[in-house]
């Protein structure tokens, strides 16, 4: 952490701790709805800004914690400790099912879903008769700790305001870590993700479910604050108001959530105050007033006030954060044994792939030994790349087998087959631009470590993560972009982002890498410095497939090639006997009928 | 539940299936063309609606106010985006296009508004005077901002929805009106079961007004235009469609079926500034369960919504709602499923 952000945290914290004493209570009751606000408008930002997946019903998940602990604190006369459980409990649950439904729902749609069930689940708290129908639930019971009633919002304060700063320190710490890296590379799609063996559906449910408990701690305050629930703060338009407090404060960052919630609250607030001295239709007047600001953000500045800070910070140049020391051998992660030289790895046996009537692969068989780069070349259309697509399960075979390492593949899904020890690279690069390339690469061994979000948002994977990333600046070093591991992987070239995906896949301690066409859009020099990174890779004991276009490029480097041509295999062998063979010379070069 | 009390269900829900029928043509027609789910779709017609109440109270409708204040940010707009472009040459023309034509509406409502008018008068200037309101909304907040994602656009419309509604309460005020039946006549179908005039002349509308959709957009060249946006901006483009005007016409021809909508219901139900959002919410069910893209389709989710809504609210009139929105999730389901998703295409909100 840098010496300025220490000061500003610190600074922060003390003039948060300190607000009570000198203020009134009635900034005091502001401050606690500031509070309260964060941590909801903190699960959007983790779930919509980071995550990529809109919640239009956020509001939804405060309503169901609130009524869960005004009900059983008021019928049932129960503890409100044990209506945080039952908030947590239900949210959870409902946050579960919901996103169990919804969150493999593509595009728009959605976001569409979101408003579907927040409507709806804000409609069903005004038709329930046991949770008091329109009217709501009054009453409700103050927490109280150690004997000590926290009736009086002074003494909420330190309550709202001490999970507040647990809540961000837990979201911080999770994003920094494994789990987080994740999470930071949902928007983009899920194959490049596929591909580390990690399942972007389960780490969007969990992002979800995170999101809705935040929410529900929110709720949880939120009746025995005010001691009074009823229907309308949960309904669409409060769902909104906090997707503008995320978008006002910078929905891409935690301090977002906090920004943005004060200066909402903060606006109308003095809106109230001030609208009606100016016109009687106060109330009216303030809501077209959010609806304005709130598309005036979206159409001036999305990044919301985060945004310019960081605009701010960027024309300063901030320096790296150091780089830990190097671990010991035997601290490193776990290395897995590769299979002996020249021994078959992988063999494919008459796979056949039809699409309708077309038939794109055709009963096409080779093997792959250990410690060689085999070429898989053909002209446009000869179904390389569907191949490809089989061999590292986007696409399942319509009939033959695969075999990796004696075991049958063709019907496993992209993360199982990442798990056998296949890592890939992307025709066209599938990086985080915004990421760094340590992060990038670090990517890679997500399955060589096993921390999950509540372990690392609690810091307890300390050990694992210096681990993960000391792997990721050796592949770093290995292919020679030591002393840039704080750059923004969009900064790249493409040559030098095609050099850092392979850098990626080697994180996940491969058996077999598999490289789609890594020379296609390269100069010539980059291709140079690819051709002898790949037999670099190839001594210290890598097997290589290349899926590739650019001739040259193959012949000089692989020990063998396979040819396919409509589908079907041509021919195999070493380069100078596939360069002689008539068969090959016809399919590029159409010879003579 | 026996058959009399089906039936009647049945036509309930038929009667409000005309309705989510135009509604939904409206949002299919705006999402295809722009990409924007257009929320504020409902308030439109709940502005026709408070407007016809208005007529036949003897008052001016405040929807002048409204459509004037629209007005006057949508020349600002367009004149701010002129002068920026330093084309100098076409600021009249943009005047007179973006302050002239919405005040024919208004000076003609402001002509009559007052006088004891014909019925049919003041319904055909009730619908004239909304019709305004989508292009000039879309002037102003949409079309400055219509290459960003259409997730931006999503938030941008609902929050649209919400400053409508809020300019509907400052003009309309929250009193609920109901109008005078469009007609007494009432049909027999069978041993004794009546068929209200009002619902045989939504249906009918609903059925007239689509039909007139279709063949705009099957035999005419705007229609043409309309769809070779729908399908591809760019190529639009390169065969010389402005996609700034198609997007115009298209929020044009919804805010006019908006108009219809509301004078339909009126009758029915009472309107108060706020009753659009639920109608335009279930119609934008059923245009999903038309993939926001097939207007047949759309047409067969009106109806459901309608039955579905109609049949619901007799086991439980409070939860009727909650049971037609709920249904959404099972039809995004089954639509996602459906649909193809190019990967690439998630990137959201910027930095």
């Amino acid at each position: 952490m840098s010496r300025q952000r220490m000061v500003w945290i610190g600074g922060l914290t003390i003039a948060l701790a300190l607000a009570p004493v000198g203020l009134s209570s009635f900034f005091i009751s502001l401050l606690n709805d500031i509070g309260i606000s964060v941590l909801v408008v903190l699960g959007l930002v983790m779930l919509t800004g980071i995550g990529g997946v809109t919640s239009f019903g956020q509001a939804a998940f405060v309503g169901i914690a609130a009524y869960a602990t005004a009900w059983l604190s008021t019928s049932q006369h129960l503890s409100p400790w044990l209506g945080l459980v039952l908030a947590l409990v239900t949210t959870a649950v409902f946050a579960l099912a919901i996103g169990a439904l919804t969150l493999r729902l593509g595009g728009h749609f959605l976001p569409l879903s979101t408003i579907a069930w927040g409507l709806s689940l804000s409609m069903l708290f005004g038709n329930i008769e046991a949770l008091g129908s329109h009217t709501g639930l009054s009453n409700i019971p103050a927490i109280s700790v150690g004997g000590m009633s926290l009736g009086h919002s002074r003494d909420m304060y330190y309550l709202i305001w001490g999970l507040v700063a647990l809540s961000v320190w837990f979201c911080w710490r999770l994003l920094g870590s494994r789990p987080g890296r994740v999470i930071r590379s949902l928007r983009g799609g899920s194959v490049l993700l596929a591909s580390v063996g990690a399942d972007a559906y389960r780490v969007r449910l969990s992002l979800f479910v995170l999101a809705a408990v935040l929410a529900a701690v929110a709720g949880w305050l939120y009746a025995h604050t005010n001691r009074f629930v009823s229907p309308s703060p949960f309904d669409v338009r409060a769902s909104i108001e906090y997707l503008l407090m995320a978008v006002a404060g910078g929905i891409g960052q935690l301090v977002g959530a906090l920004l943005g919630s004060g200066v909402v609250l903060l606006v109308k607030n003095g809106l109230q105050d001030v609208l009606p001295l100016l016109t009687q239709k106060a109330g009216q007047l303030e809501s077209v007033v959010f609806a304005a600001w709130f598309i005036l953000m979206l159409h001036f500045a999305r990044g919301g006030i985060m945004g310019f800070v960081r605009r701010l910070q960027r024309a300063r140049t901030a320096a790296a954060p150091a780089l830990a020391a190097e671990l010991p051998a035997s601290d490193r992660l776990p290395q897995r044994a590769l299979p002996p030289r020249g021994q078959s790895i992988l063999s494919v046996k008459g796979v056949v792939k039809r699409f309708g009537g077309l038939v794109a692969v055709n009963g096409v068989s080779f093997e792959v030994r250990a410690g060689e780069i085999v070429g898989l070349i053909g002209p446009n259309g000869a179904g390389k790349s569907t191949m490809f697509n089989l061999l590292t399960g986007v696409l399942n075979k319509t009939d033959g087998q695969v075999h990796f390492l004696g075991q049958d593949i063709s019907a496993l899904a992209q993360q199982h087959i990442a798990r056998m020890g296949i890592a890939r690279t992307f025709q066209h690069v599938k990086l985080r631009p915004h990421m760094s390339l340590l992060d990038n690469v670090a990517l890679g061994a997500h399955l060589r470590s096993s921390r999950g979000i509540l372990a690392s948002g609690l810091g307890l994977n300390r050990a694992e993560e210096a681990r993960i990333f000391d792997e990721a600046r050796r592949q770093l070093a290995r292919i020679g972009l030591a002393g840039r591991e704080h750059e923004l992987a969009g900064n790249l070239p493409l040559g030098t982002q095609r050099i850092l995906e392979i850098a990626r896949a080697l994180a996940a301690d491969p058996v077999l890498l598999i490289l789609d066409e890594p020379a296609a859009g390269l100069r010539r020099k980059e291709k140079q410095e690819l051709s002898e990174l790949l037999r670099r890779l190839r001594e210290d004991g890598v097997t290589i497939l290349i899926v590739e276009h650019d001739m040259d490029f193959v012949m000089k480097l692989v020990d063998r090639l396979v040819v396919m041509n409509f589908g079907s295999k041509l021919t195999e062998g070493e380069p100078a006997t596939v360069r002689t063979d008539p068969g090959v010379q016809a399919a590029y070069l159409g010879g003579v009928a | 539940m026996n058959w009399d009390i089906a039936l009647i269900l049945g036509i309930d829900g038929l009667a409000s299936g005309a309705v989510y029928l135009l509604a939904g043509l409206g949002l299919v027609l705006v999402f295809s063309v722009t990409r924007v789910v257009f929320v504020p779709f409902g308030d439109i017609a709940a502005f026709s609606a408070l407007t016809l109440a208005a007529f036949e109270m003897g008052r001016t409708p405040p929807t002048i106010g409204l459509v004037l204040v629209l007005t006057v940010l949508a020349v600002l707009t367009e004149v701010g985006s002129l002068v920026r472009q330093r084309e100098w040459a076409r600021v009249p023309r943009a005047l007179l296009l973006w302050g002239g034509a919405p005040l024919l509406p208004c000076l003609l409502a402001w002509g009559v508004g007052g006088t004891s008018m014909s019925p049919a008068l003041q319904i055909v200037v009730s619908v004239l005077l909304v019709v305004p309101v989508a292009p000039l909304l879309a002037r102003v907040v949409l079309q400055p901002i219509a290459n960003a994602s259409a997730l931006v656009l999503l938030m941008v419309s609902l929050a649209l929805h919400f400053l409508l509604s809020g300019l509907g309460l400052m003009f309309f005020g929250p009193e609920g009106s109901r109008t005078q039946s469009l007609t007494n006549a009432s049909f027999t179908l069978g041993a004794g079961f009546n068929v209200s005039g009002q619902v045989a002349l939504m249906v009918a509308c609903a059925l007239v007004l689509s039909g007139l959709f279709f063949l705009m957009f099957e035999r005419t060249l705007m229609g043409k235009a309309l769809r070779a946006t729908a399908v591809n901006r760019v190529g639009a483009r390169l065969v010389g469609i402005r996609p700034a005007r198609t997007a115009l016409l298209a929020y044009g021809a919804s805010s006019l079926l908006a108009g219809f909508i509301g004078v339909l219901i009126a009758p029915v139900t009472t309107m108060y500034y706020d009753s659009g959002f639920i109608i335009g919410l279930k119609a934008f069910v059923a245009a999903i369960i038309g993939g926001l893209v097939s207007y047949p389709m759309t047409a067969v989710g009106a109806l459901a919504v309608g039955i579905v809504e109609s049949f619901a609210s007799f086991w439980s009139g409070a939860l009727k709602d909650v049971i037609v929105f709920s249904l959404l999730i099972p039809v995004l389901l089954l639509r996602s499923y459906l649909t193809y998703h190019s990967e690439e295409d998630e990137e959201e909100l910027d930095q």
